[in-house]
């Protein structure tokens, strides 16, 4: 992806560090100070969910385990100051979200663990995006959507795939029957990423992943920070399942909501993006469920907890992302972030320096 | 190649048009497996055929086919999620 903006001191400072080579003594001197730099960051925020400077530069870390950063050597991926860096961040995140999210009882069998995550996507009562999508948004506030949604569904699938090798049997097997379906069956254009591109392309918005970072706000980027932070810990082997489930679980019905809109606002693409939503993963939601949460659950009952925090993690992400869009358009604002300035111009003035 | 291509046409990707095609498994030998799921609709994988009330195809669109079984679906006969709304019940 286009490097993005920084959004204060940690950004500052990391976005310096990976326009450097790697080894270099300057390079390897900067690097080392950025843990110091994530801590006093987190010190800063008063809670890192909705931290701009904490939740882009941790988004601008994982990037670089996902499929890189312009102008950024590939080499930083690996190194030892950084993943230093992405672990106070993310030690941070998830000890955030634990404090805010109750616990679990764990059921015992694969079909309770099903009744129990079908209950709690049931009892869920966060606002609607959907529903507003539906009947309501303008044509601009529908293209804010697609561009606040797009640093996710642009790599649909992936963060749950670090979770393959991690997991095995029935759990595995569940968690791949749904994978195929996101990408596409084989298929390149059938990927769900690449449906949901066609529709940025026919809402006129550029469709290449990342190009929307600069104006979506920490309060969306931390569920991508969540996701992605599940499937790169084998630790938290469990929650990347429990999220998987129950994003497939709260996704069906919303997405009949969002078809509608979008086909009411002239957008079939993507409406066909939704429409392919409702069917997938109402058979997805039964798989995920029983097959895979389930599955883990009996076969590996020491994350048998995590698989109900990681599904409480995506109702209490998913509340924190649409509370935020909704309060802006009521007020008659963006949900984006100001648009900064022309990248090119940046890129000239750095030539310059 | 088929007739309909020239020889430096790119082979077209595969996607779902109004031409029905049967399951992904047809034809496969694969034993076909129905769960039934509580509450819920009928999952179907395997070496299924999905046929209409006049034998004709219809175009599963995947490998592992949810089926309604509340009757409220608005996308019959796949499951759309809409037993939740209506609160069916069936163990």
């Amino acid at each position: 992806m286009r490097q993005p903006q920084p959004r204060g001191p940690l950004g500052e400072d990391l976005l310096a560090v990976l326009r450097e080579e790697p080894g270099t003594p300057g390079a390897e001197a900067r690097a080392a100070a950025l843990p110091a730099a994530a801590r006093a960051a987190v010190s800063r925020a008063a809670g890192v969910l909705g931290d701009d400077d904490v939740q882009l530069s941790l988004f601008v870390l994982h990037a670089l385990h996902y499929q890189g950063v312009d102008g950024v050597d590939d080499r930083w991926e690996s190194d030892p100051e950084l993943l230093r860096a992405r672990e106070v961040l993310s030690g941070a995140l998830e000890a955030q979200l634990r404090a805010e999210l109750p616990a679990d009882t764990v059921p015992g069998t694969p079909q309770s663990v099903a009744d129990a995550l079908f209950a709690m996507a049931a009892e869920d009562d966060g606002p609607s995006l959907a529903r507003h999508l539906s009947g309501r948004a303008d044509d601009e506030q529908a293209r804010e959507f697609l561009q606040l949604k797009s640093v996710y569904q642009l790599m649909e699938g992936d963060p749950h795939t670090w979770g393959i090798p991690r997991l095995s049997g029935r759990a595995k097997a569940g968690l791949i029957e749904i994978q195929v379906d996101e990408y596409g069956g084989g298929s390149a254009s059938r990927m769900h990423s690449a449906l949901f591109a066609a529709g940025m392309r026919e809402a006129g918005l550029d469709d290449s992943y990342g190009s929307a970072v600069d104006r979506v706000p920490a309060e969306w980027l931390a569920g991508v920070n969540t996701v992605t932070m599940f499937g790169l810990h084998r630790r938290l082997r469990g929650a990347v399942v429990g999220h998987l489930a129950m994003y497939e679980m709260t996704s069906s019905v919303p997405s009949r909501f969002l078809a509608r809109g979008f086909h009411r606002l002239g957008l079939p693409a993507a409406a066909a993006f939704y429409d392919e939503h409702v069917e997938a993963d109402a058979a997805h939601e039964q798989i995920a469920a029983r097959d895979m949460a389930g599955g883990l659950v009996v076969e590996d009952p020491a994350v048998a907890a995590d698989v109900f925090f990681g599904a409480r993690c995506v109702l209490h992400l998913d509340a924190l992302a649409a509370r935020h869009a909704l309060a802006r358009w009521e007020a008659g604002e963006s949900a984006l972030r100001p648009a900064t300035a022309e990248p090119s111009r940046r890129g000239a003035a750095e030539l310059v320096r | 190649m088929s007739a309909e291509h020239g020889a430096g046409d790119p082979a077209p990707d595969p996607v779902p048009g109004p031409t029905a095609m049967p399951g992904p498994g047809a034809g496969s030998g694969e034993p076909v497996t129905i769960t039934v799921c509580p509450d819920g609709p009928l999952l179907v994988r395997g070496g299924y055929e999905l046929l209409d009330g006049d034998d004709r195809p219809i175009d599963p669109g995947r490998a592992t086919v949810a089926l309604c079984r509340c009757g409220a679906s608005s996308i019959k006969p796949f499951c759309d999620g809409s037993h939740k709304r209506a609160r069916f019940r069936a163990r």
